[in-house]
Parts: C-alpha cells; sequence; structure tokens
C-alpha cells in the first residue's frame, strides 16, 4: 500500500499544470487529502507571518510617528548620556550597634590624563598651591596605569576646605584638574577585627573577570571599589546596592545640560554583627603582642562572639590604594599581619585532640568506668621497641578516662587511639567539623586535615602505619586544624554534639532600616551522645581548670566552673631522648600554645578556641586570654588597663555625613 | 554562444527571487558602509561574502532536488558528529565553544544544521507519509532535540532558536496535530512558573531585562533603549543616508551585525523599514508559492521551512532590535555584516530555486 502509492505519486509528476489532474488520478485518497491538509497548514504560516509583521509595522508607527518627538529629543537635539549614580556602600555595625565601617564624602583632586596638556608640569604646578607628598605622586602613577586615560585618577585624597578653596579660586590655570567629592569607606575602630571585617580596595582586571562573570558588572559602573577580604568580600552583593542612572542631556563639549529622568540608587544593606567590639578590643589587647588567632562561638546558635587574628593591621590605609611600601612591609613581615589566621592558620591540635578522642572512645564502649590504666610514661606498639613518650616523665600513675583528660596523659589516648583504629577514629570526630571547612560566612577559608590511609595513599603513595595511628590520639601526626575548625568543635562538644552552623552576620538591614532580615540560625550536623559520656568528658576538662589541672590558673578565683583542655603544638621536631628546652632555642621555633574551652561548664553560653604562636605551655601562654574574654562575656568584667578608645575619629575634614536614607 | 552561457547559468535561477536578493544585498551593502563609519574594507569583504554566497546558491540551485534527498541523512548526520565533536574539542572563541578546526579551515557545523535539520525532518516524514503515528513524532522531535541540546550548549542561543523553528516548521507543516500544537502550548504555559521558580535570581534578573530592558539600562538594556532611540528618531522619512546621529556617534552597539536594522532604521525611517518588509514579504511569498507548488513531500516540507526560517530570521532580528523581542543573536539577512549566515541563507534560496526549477526535468526523466 504505502509503495503502492509512493510510486503512483512518483509516476504522476508532470509539472505544476497536472496537479489537479494528478488529484483525480489518485486512486489512493490520502494523497490529494494530504496535499490538502498540507496547502491549509501552509495558509496558516503565511497568516502567521503576516501577523508578525503587522506586530512589526506596528512598533513602527508607535517608534517613528507616534513617539517620534520624544526619541528625536533624545536623539537629536543633543546627546544623551547615562550617568550611573554610584549606590552608599552598606554599614556594618557590631551586636550593639557599634559601627565598624561607614562612609563619608571626601574632596579629591584629580585628574583627567586625557584632558591634561603635560600631567607632570600640572602635578608640579599643583604642589605649589597645595601639598602634594611624594606618596600621593606615586599612588597616582599607580592609579594611572590601571586605569584609562580618559578617566578621572585622584592626586591629591582627603582635601581640607582650606585647599579646597584654594585651588577652586585658581582653577582656571588647571585645564584637566577638578574637584570631586568622592565617597570614602571608613573603619573607625581601625585595626580592630580587620581580619573578619575585610576592607575595600580598588577594583581590579581579577575583580572585573569575577563580576562579568556574575553578570554583576553594569551593576558597578561608577564603583571604584570592591570588597578585597572578610565580611567585606563575603557580602560584597548585599553591601554594594544596585547603581542608579540618570540619563543626561550634554552639549557638544560634553557638560550635562539638563537631567532627562532619573532613577535613583539603591543603598547597599547594613550588616549586624554578632561580634561585641568591646569584647574584641579586649580579646586583641590580651594577647599582647604575641602572634596567634582566637575564635569564641556561642555554642547554642552559632553566632561567633569574637573573631581575632594577630597581628592586625589598619584597614584604612587599603581604601584609597595603598602605596608600595606599606604594603611591601606589611606583605613581608615575618609575623605575617595578612594572614587570616582562625579560617587559614592551620596548626597541629595537640592535647586539645584528646577530648575528642575521648568522646569517640566511649561512645565505642571503649575506656568505660571502672576502666583504668597504670602509666608507665611512655607507650610501646607489640613488637616493637619504639618508646610514645607521655611529656610527664615516669608517667601519672593508676588513669582512667576523667584523669586522663585533666592531666592530659599521652599513654591513655596513644592505646585508645590504635584500639579505636584510625578509620573509626576519624570519620567520628569528623562529626565535630575536623578535616572539612566550617562554611563561616567569610571567603577563604581551608578545611584542615583528619588523616585517613585511603589519604595518605593519595598524597603520598605510602601505606599507613599503626604508629600514626598512635599519635593522632594526641592530635600529633598529619592532624591539622584551623582555629575556627577549633572552636566549632568546642562548640559543638559543649552543644552536646549538636553542631550549629557558624556565622559572623546576624541580621541584614534594608538600607532604610524597613526591614530586618535574621540570618536563619541552621543545625549543621548531630551526633547522639550519652549524656553519661558527656559527663565524664565535661568532668575531665572541668577538673583541668581546677587545682591539679593543667590549667588550674586559668580557673583560679572564676564564679563560674569553665571545662577546658590545654595543648601544646611541636613547631620544629625533637629528637627521641631529647629534652624540650623553651629557654635554650629561638622564639619562633617555640612551642604553639593552644587552649580550647566552654563556660559555664553546665550551661554552655560560650566555646572557644585560642592558639597563641610560640607561645610556649597553653594554660600559661593561652588560657588567660581566654579567661579574660570569658569574664567580659558572662560577668560583664573588663580587665584592668583596657583603655577604650573605640570612636577614633578620622583625621581629615569630614565634608558631609554620607545620607543613608 | 555568450548567450548560450548566460542560458546554461541562468537555467535554474528563479529570476524574481534573484531579483529580490540582488537588490536586498545591494541595499544591505549601502547600510554597511554608513554603520561602519565608512569603511571600504568592511564592504568589499561584505561583498567577497556575497559574491560566495551567491556562487553556492547557484550550485546548490543545480543541484536536483533527488540528490538532495539522497544525501539528507549522510549530511545530519555528519553534522551530529561535528557538533559532538565541537562539544568535545571545539576551539573557544568569545566565550562560546562553535568552532570546529579541521586543519584547513574552521567550520562552524550548528550553521550546516539550519539546513541539515529540515532536510533530515522532510526526508523522515516523506518516507513515513502514509502511516503517520503519534510515535512518528516522537522520533522526529528526537531528530530535533539532540542537535538543538548540542547547539545550547555551546552556548549559541541565537543558532539553536533558528534550528528549533526550521524543524518545527517542518513537523507543523507534516501536519502536526493540532492537540499535540495546543497540549504543547498549554504544557508551556505550565512549566513556566515551574521553570520560574527553579532559577537563580540572577537568572531570572537576566530574563526579565531581556523583557524589560530599562531595568539594566547600562548593561544589557542598553542595546535595545540606544536601538529605540536610534529607530525612533528616525521618524517618517529618516534622517538620510549616513546622517543618523546615533549611529555615527558610537551610540549603538554591534551597529554592523546584529543591530544593523537600527541603522538602516534610523537613517530610512518608517517609510524605509516598510519598503524593507515589503521587500522581505515578496521573497517570502514567492518561498511559500514555490512550496505549494511543490510535487512531493520532501520538496514540499522542504521548501516550506526554508521559507519559513527566512521569515524567521527577518523577524527575530528586527522584532529584537525594534524592541519587541528580546535580544537574541540572529543577523538580519542580506544586511548584517558576516559571511556565515549569509551562506546558509542562499543556500536555503538555491535550494528553492531547485525545487522549483526541476519539477518538468523529473517528469521527463
Amino acid at each position: 500500500m504505502v509503495r503502492r502509492a509512493s510510486l503512483s505519486s512518483f509516476s504522476s509528476y508532470h509539472g505544476a499544470a497536472a496537479i489537479i489532474s494528478m488529484r483525480l488520478r489518485f486512486e489512493v485518497k490520502n494523497h490529494s487529502l494530504e496535499q490538502h491538509h498540507f496547502t491549509l497548514r501552509l495558509r496558516v504560516a503565511t497568516g502567521l507571518v503576516l501577523v508578525c509583521f503587522a506586530i512589526l509595522l506596528a512598533r513602527f508607527v508607535y517608534l517613528q510617528i507616534l513617539k517620534y518627538d520624544y526619541f528625536h529629543t533624545l536623539a537629536e537635539n543633543n546627546r544623551v548620556s547615562l550617568v550611573p549614580i554610584v549606590p552608599n556602600r552598606g554599614l556594618i555595625l557590631d551586636r550593639n550597634g557599634v559601627t565598624l565601617a561607614h562612609n563619608f564624602f571626601v574632596y579629591t583632586l584629580e585628574i583627567t590624563p586625557s584632558k591634561a596638556v603635560d600631567v607632570e608640569a600640572t602635578i608640579n604646578h599643583i604642589s605649589q598651591l597645595i601639598e602634594v607628598s611624594a606618596e600621593d605622586r606615586k599612588r597616582f602613577k599607580k592609579l594611572r596605569q590601571e586605569s584609562h586615560s580618559f578617566e578621572s585618577v585622584p592626586i591629591r585624597t582627603h582635601l581640607n576646605e582650606i585647599e579646597a578653596a584654594k585651588f577652586a579660586a585658581n582653577r582656571y590655570q588647571f585645564p584637566g584638574v577638578e574637584i570631586r567629592s568622592r565617597l570614602f569607606r571608613h573603619y573607625p575602630l581601625g585595626n580592630l577585627g580587620v581580619h573578619m571585617i575585610g576592607y575595600i580596595g580598588r577594583i581590579n582586571a581579577a575583580d572585573v573577570k569575577v563580576l562579568e562573570k556574575s553578570e554583576d558588572l553594569s551593576n558597578y559602573k561608577g564603583s571604584d571599589h570592591i570588597g578585597k577580604g572578610g565580611i567585606e568580600q563575603y557580602y560584597e552583593r548585599q553591601l554594594h546596592g544596585t547603581t542608579g542612572f540618570q540619563q543626561v542631556e550634554i552639549d557638544a563639549d560634553g557638560h550635562a545640560i539638563r537631567v532627562l529622568s532619573s532613577t535613583p540608587p539603591v543603598p547597599g544593606d547594613n550588616l549586624v554583627l554578632s561580634i561585641d567590639s568591646k569584647m574584641q578590643d579586649i580579646a586583641e589587647k590580651a594577647f599582647e603582642n604575641h602572634r596567634g588567632a582566637m575564635v569564641a562561638i556561642n555554642p547554642k546558635n552559632g553566632e561567633i562572639l569574637s573573631y581575632v587574628s594577630m597581628p592586625t593591621f589598619d584597614p584604612n590605609l587599603f581604601v584609597d590604594g595603598i602605596d608600595g611600601d606599606t604594603w611591601k612591609s606589611l606583605n613581608q613581615s615575618l609575623d605575617r599581619p595578612l594572614i587570616n589566621r582562625p579560617i587559614r592558620g592551620i596548626y597541629p591540635p595537640g592535647s586539645t585532640f584528646k577530648p575528642f578522642v575521648a568522646i569517640a572512645g566511649l561512645q565505642e564502649a571503649k575506656r568505660l568506668p571502672p576502666f583504668s590504666i597504670g602509666d608507665p610514661g611512655f607507650y610501646t606498639l607489640a613488637g616493637s621497641s619504639h618508646q610514645y613518650r607521655d611529656w610527664k616523665p615516669g608517667g601519672h600513675g593508676q588513669v582512667d578516662m576523667q584523669k586522663a583528660i585533666t592531666v592530659s596523659c599521652d599513654t591513655f589516648f596513644y592505646g585508645l587511639a590504635l584500639e579505636l583504629g584510625i578509620e573509626k577514629l576519624t570519620s567520628f570526630v569528623s562529626h565535630f567539623g575536623f578535616g572539612k571547612k566550617t562554611g563561616v560566612d567569610l571567603t577563604g577559608e581551608i578545611g584542615g586535615l583528619l588523616p585517613t590511609p585511603e589519604w595518605k595513599w593519595r598524597r603520598w603513595k605510602q601505606r599507613w602505619y599503626p604508629g600514626e595511628t598512635v599519635i593522632v590520639g594526641i592530635g600529633q601526626g598529619y592532624t591539622l586544624v584551623t582555629p575556627m575548625q577549633l572552636a566549632q568543635a568546642t562548640a559543638v562538644l559543649a552543644n552536646n554534639g549538636i553542631a550549629m552552623q557558624p556565622h559572623l552576620v546576624s541580621s541584614i538591614q534594608k538600607h532604610n532600616r524597613a526591614q530586618t532580615h535574621l540570618m536563619p540560625i541552621t543545625k549543621l550536623d548531630a551526633i547522639s551522645l550519652d549524656s553519661s559520656n558527656i559527663e565524664i568528658v565535661r568532668a575531665g576538662m572541668t577538673a583541668v581548670t581546677q587545682p591539679g589541672g593543667t590549667a588550674a590558673s586559668v580557673g583560679a578565683g572564676s564564679s563560674y566552673s569553665i571545662a577546658a583542655k590545654t595543648g601544646t603544638a611541636q613547631v620544629v621536631g625533637i629528637k627521641q631522648g631529647a629534652k624540650y628546652n623553651a629557654g635554650s632555642i629561638d622564639e619562633r621555633h617555640r612551642d604553639h600554645a593552644l587552649f580550647i574551652a566552654y563556660a559555664p561548664a553546665d550551661d554552655p553560653k560560650i566555646a572557644l578556641a585560642v592558639i597563641v604562636e610560640n607561645g610556649g605551655h597553653g594554660g600559661s601562654a593561652a588560657g588567660p586570654i581566654a579567661r579574660k574574654v570569658m569574664d567580659y562575656y558572662l560577668l560583664g568584667k573588663t580587665p584592668v588597663g583596657t583603655s577604650q578608645e573605640a570612636s577614633k575619629k578620622p583625621e581629615v575634614a569630614v565634608v558631609e555625613d554620607a545620607p543613608h536614607d | 554562444m555568450i548567450s548560450q552561457i548566460i542560458e546554461q547559468l541562468k537555467k535554474h535561477i528563479d529570476s524574481f527571487l534573484m531579483g529580490c536578493i540582488l537588490f536586498s544585498c545591494v541595499v544591505g551593502l549601502f547600510v554597511l558602509y554608513s554603520a561602519s563609519g565608512g569603511s571600504i574594507d568592511r564592504v568589499s569583504s561584505q561583498l567577497l561574502n556575497i559574491l560566495a554566497a551567491l556562487t553556492i546558491m547557484w550550485i546548490s540551485a543545480n543541484t536536483s532536488p533527488h540528490y538532495l534527498e539522497r544525501i539528507a541523512l549522510p549530511l545530519f548526520i555528519l553534522g551530529l558528529l561535528m557538533l559532538i565533536g565541537v562539544a568535545l574539542f571545539g576551539e573557544i572563541s568569545h566565550g562560546a565553544r562553535r568552532w570546529l578546526n579541521l586543519g584547513i579551515a574552521r567550520i562552524q557545523p550548528s550553521e550546516l544544521m539550519k539546513i541539515a535539520v529540515p532536510m533530515m525532518l522532510a526526508l523522515y516524514f516523506s518516507k513515513r507519509e502514509q502511516s503517520l503515528r503519534w510515535l512518528d513524532y516522537g522520533v522526529a522531535a528526537l531528530l530535533l532535540v539532540v542537535p538543538v541540546g548540542l547547539i545550547m550548549k555551546q552556548p549559541d542561543l541565537g543558532t539553536a532558536l533558528i534550528v528549533t523553528a526550521a524543524g518545527f516548521y517542518v513537523l507543523f507543516l507534516a501536519g502536526l496535530s493540532w492537540k499535540i500544537l495546543a497540549g504543547g502550548a498549554v504544557s508551556v504555559a505550565v512549566m513556566a512558573p515551574i521553570f520560574w521558580s527553579m532559577l537563580h535570581d540572577y537568572q531570572r534578573r537576566r530574563i526579565e531585562i531581556l523583557f524589560d530592558p530599562y531595568q539594566d539600562p547600562l548593561g544589557a538594556g542598553y542595546h535595545t533603549i540606544q536601538a529605540s532611540i536610534a529607530l525612533g528618531s528616525g521618524g517618517f522619512a529618516g534622517k538620510g543616508w549616513m546622517d543618523g546621529t546615533q549611529s555615527q556617534l558610537d551610540f549603538l552597539p554591534e551597529r554592523t551585525t546584529d543591530f544593523i536594522f537600527a541603522v538602516f532604521g534610523e537613517e530610512f525611517g518608517f517609510l524605509g523599514n516598510v519598503l524593507l518588509l515589503i521587500l522581505f514579504m515578496l521573497l517570502i511569498g514567492r518561498g511559500l508559492v514555490i512550496s505549494s507548488q511543490a510535487q512531493n513531500t520532501f520538496t514540499r516540507l522542504l521548501a516550506g521551512s526554508i521559507t519559513l526560517t527566512f521569515f524567521t530570521y527577518v523577524f527575530v532580528n528586527i522584532g529584537m532590535v525594534s524592541g519587541v523581542l528580546p535580544v537574541v543573536g540572529v543577523p538580519l539577512p542580506f544586511v548584517s555584516y558576516g559571511g556565515t549566515s549569509l551562506v546558509t541563507i542562499l543556500l536555503g534560496f538555491g535550494i528553492l530555486m531547485s525545487i522549483h526549477t526541476h519539477k518538468t526535468l523529473m517528469s521527463t526523466s
């Protein structure tokens, strides 16, 4: 049937004239019917074409006849230019509303290289009128290289009113130079919490690429700055706001004549942090001149209460373009002030790892009371003569789990780790956040390392040795943590195994403060822990800050109970049988001091981790810092000798406070 | 002797189509000269493009539809393989992976699919014409969706749109049931809000801007706004050739390629626009007549699809420039600068001519 039809259709082609007769000749009606259908479809299509063309025609009538006058004005009379209006960047506030970052307008003196006759001569000429320092020239040179010749580049910023008036009176002498008022970011508390707050800097080529990718570039027309670190970077989208624009008529010389239409910018949102700036100040001062980090968390909701990275630097240096020498000294300093230690510094956890190993053991029904060991001061693997030494020569005598935590008995944990096995151990403690990013709202976080045999094989193509499991038990070996992770793990422990998402920003306010969006409090992970096991670890940790514990001095005279654990992390390996002597080695080779704690021990409101680089012993170097912070948070106690200079004013004349509503 | 040669050359050329095409090309060159700010280089290089495309048109006009029917399947498979090749080893230019480097030349397989897909589908329906069932439409849809998906991935939204249109027209003309068409329209209407809710904020915003350029006048909406100003200020009679201020003063982006219609509309006004539309309508009308007179299912469907695809170029481009459609990268036939799409369009017209002029030959052979 099919075949016949197609054959007959084939033989019946006789040109256009034959179509009519073809229909008649067909035995199979299908074909003519199909032709009929096709013609119908073609008619529908033709109709569609006509309708579409009618739409275009109607659009031409609208654009070119009805709205001709409007578009004529826009295009013919004068040229129309779209001028972006940069939105005010959102403020950053602490939990009590203290301003951590805000904006203000300052006068700047700017040169547009393409309009100036001789840029060098112009600068020399300007310097006869108002002061232009060598740094100003250097910065101008750098910025000029980064911008187009038709963009204006600041030669002087923060002009005072006398300077501005002086220049205005002599303006006619300086073609291509003008006074502009620019929005500047200012961090009134200076160094305080710089690694957390971050700073803004000039938009560079890499930033442009990122913006292009996220399709935000058009929103940055007119913007010079972008968040470069910390909260300023992580919440860039919220802080920046939406750029407004004006349609402006421009005459032949490029001067604006008249605003045709204007869409105001939408200012960025304000961020409220969970940080208390006073507590932050106490914590930073407590470090004195040590390097290190501290993170304090509310274990019940994940709010970060304090976030310290020492040493600090002044973020205001970066706002109008940092000069090369300052940058160099910051970048090359042995103290590495630019490193954001809480999320990017990795350290062996040392003995602060023990409580987590302890809870793993107890949950696996190992070392449950009344189990105890007699500690000879070292541990050996079966069939090996290698001695894994306890930190206390001669050992701790009879040791059960609680005492092992309190006196930080290495021998006890060597054996426990081996019995648990590396896989079980790491998979259990990973619920506390070890070995993965905490997901705190900052960019650049590092995930630390929880070693496993697979990891070792991938990384080194070597098999895992039992001896390596042994030292993981006391937080040595390959194990690496960030201070952020250690604080989070302590918070999870304090919160009975329930991990809350740690975060710095607690709420986002719309610019007019009409709406406040609270950041959600989310549960990250939860392990069910037996309360009796939690009690054993808590009792062991609480005894740490009591007489006989490794940090008894930290708890001395405290009205609340503190559960804590000290730790030291070796910077330089010590030979078998040799003795560690803090006094005899270089300061930078001294052990890192670690300290974790939560308090009050029976109803934890704060959990924290402190690391003092090359601080020696955790109890004496890191513990007092923790105590000061907890005293302030829990009792409102301010350490003596802490002077508050919370509201340092900018040194220059503030022309006008940035309007923010 | 010479007249014999000319006669031979003209044998398969439809003089009506040829006249319209040549006229359009000349208009296009004039507009291009103005849009490029008087660049002789641009115009002469476009002239070469036109000559090359006309040669290809002549060759395809002299190729019998029988032969086209025979190569439809191999051509489709070749195109598909090359698209896969592009996805795997393609060269990236301007952020999209569209080109295949064959050592001697770089080719853009997606462009081939604008012809190969309707040919393949027309072939499929001509083989199945007596026993069309729902399943056939399913198979046909698959033949369409696979290449379109590959082109979308490159990404090349404009070409994907044209190939989809070309394939859809074959399905439509082959008699795709109204129920399915209605069902498809309804399901799109139902799926749209679901799809919308699945998008990221920035993706949504991008679509919003497509439909309302004033939401982002400095970025994505800039083209559309400037094009509207150019067209509108052209008025009834236009500002005159080379006198369009918007075009000449650099306000118009991509004014020699996708947005060249704005230059045309500014300089020749409403009158010029209407004349250009009439010119395109003549080409489309002639194509539809050729389709209705074609003798078998394959040629009928192919001719219809090629004509309606040409219409799609025109409507999408002018619609986008005049702000009734979102911005999609589709050139204006004969006017936009560039050789690739011109070759494809004239190849299509060559096939139309072939279908029209080979009818009598077939019956005598």
